[in-house]
């Protein structure tokens, strides 16, 4: 089995396995830089992005900048 | 409450290691248009303005253009964790909003009652414990119980906004008792009224009770005139803090006439 299922923002998709933070990020074309990552209610920093593995039925946040009182 | 003594200017305040010289703090949400917010942003005067974080997908550029514009304020940003259900979740939420808004600020909400949007105060408390930990400056939405507010001060708490009335219900201050009573036992705590204000007189009667400052949004964003509202608000302050400075008389049961009665036409001793 080479595609696990994941949730981003509520949606369910397909990934392939092994797939880092980062390349995530550029398949799924983030590229500024504000936004921050949750990874099953854990922050994920970006310092971290690289070496952070996706892992199968992981639930992902990707959260950006919002209106707020 | 800051010492008016300690400083020439009544409206200069010290919070969270920065010192202001408004004591509004705004929220940037429910503005008829991203316009009509930063317009009445800039009226109000506010120093501090607060922001969220929600989920965005790519390519989407809202968040972008908002920050753009929150960024063009040049005030300091105080993120929240507004929607926030647990303590793990505004954890979290905070580490996130901390790198994406580059500040240890975070605006503590952790929501027990979706009916008021009343804070949980065991999980705020839990919340608070772990992030001042890790080095936030928790600024906490809270309720005016005063045995809560000690558990906070407990946890590292330098400041405290405990509710006026709930989240955006305009109410004002609906107990002002217990807002006092947080006041006399906290005389060096950073005290803000956050949520339900709804007109400036309510502003004004938090900071003549010693409040050192007042947040709000929805009696702004809401208002017909955001921008002339905001500019009420800024006045509101000012007036409120200028009150207290000058302290205010005694309350009498009983009418005290004002202008002298020796010499009094008509009067004629019986």
């Amino acid at each position: 089995m080479t595609a696990i299922s994941v949730r981003i923002n509520n949606e369910m998709t397909t990934l392939p396995r092994g797939l880092s933070v980062s390349a995530l990020l550029t398949r799924l074309g983030y590229q500024q830089q504000n936004f921050a990552i949750a990874i099953n209610e854990t922050f994920v920093p970006r310092s971290q992005y690289a070496t952070t593995l996706i892992q199968a039925d992981d639930t992902l946040e990707i959260v950006a900048p919002m209106q707020g009182g | 409450m800051n010492s008016f003594s300690e400083l020439s200017n009544p409206m200069q305040w010290d919070i969270g290691g920065k010192r202001l010289n408004s004591r509004l703090l705004i929220g940037s949400a429910l503005y008829p248009s991203p316009q009509a917010m930063q317009s009445a942003i800039e009226a109000s005067g506010a120093e501090i303005v607060t922001v969220s974080l929600r989920r965005q997908s790519a390519g989407d550029q809202a968040g972008k253009t908002f920050w753009d514009m929150i960024k063009a304020l040049d005030c300091h940003i105080l993120p929240n964790t507004a929607g926030c259900h647990s303590a793990k979740e505004a954890i979290t939420t905070a580490h996130m909003a901390r790198e994406v808004f580059e500040t240890h600020w975070i605006k503590l909400e952790v929501i027990g009652d979706q009916y008021n949007l009343q804070p949980d105060p065991f999980e705020l408390v839990k919340a608070t414990e772990v992030l001042v930990k890790d080095g936030f400056e928790v600024f906490p939405y809270t309720t005016d119980d005063l045995v809560l507010a000690q558990r906070l001060v407990d946890a590292g708490c330098r400041i405290l906004m405990p509710w006026g009335s709930p989240i955006g219900s305009g109410k004002g201050l609906m107990n002002p008792y217990n807002l006092k009573a947080i006041r006399m036992r906290f005389p060096e705590l950073t005290l803000i009224v956050d949520a339900g204000i709804g007109k400036p007189s309510h502003a004004v009667q938090a900071l003549e009770m010693g409040y050192d400052g007042v947040l709000l949004n929805s009696a702004v964003a809401l208002s017909p005139k955001p921008i002339a509202m905001a500019k009420a608000f800024q006045s509101a302050v000012k007036a409120g803090i200028y009150g207290y400075q000058a302290g205010t008389m005694p309350e009498r049961d009983l009418a005290a006439p004002s202008t002298p009665v020796i010499g009094t036409p008509f009067w004629h001793q019986k």
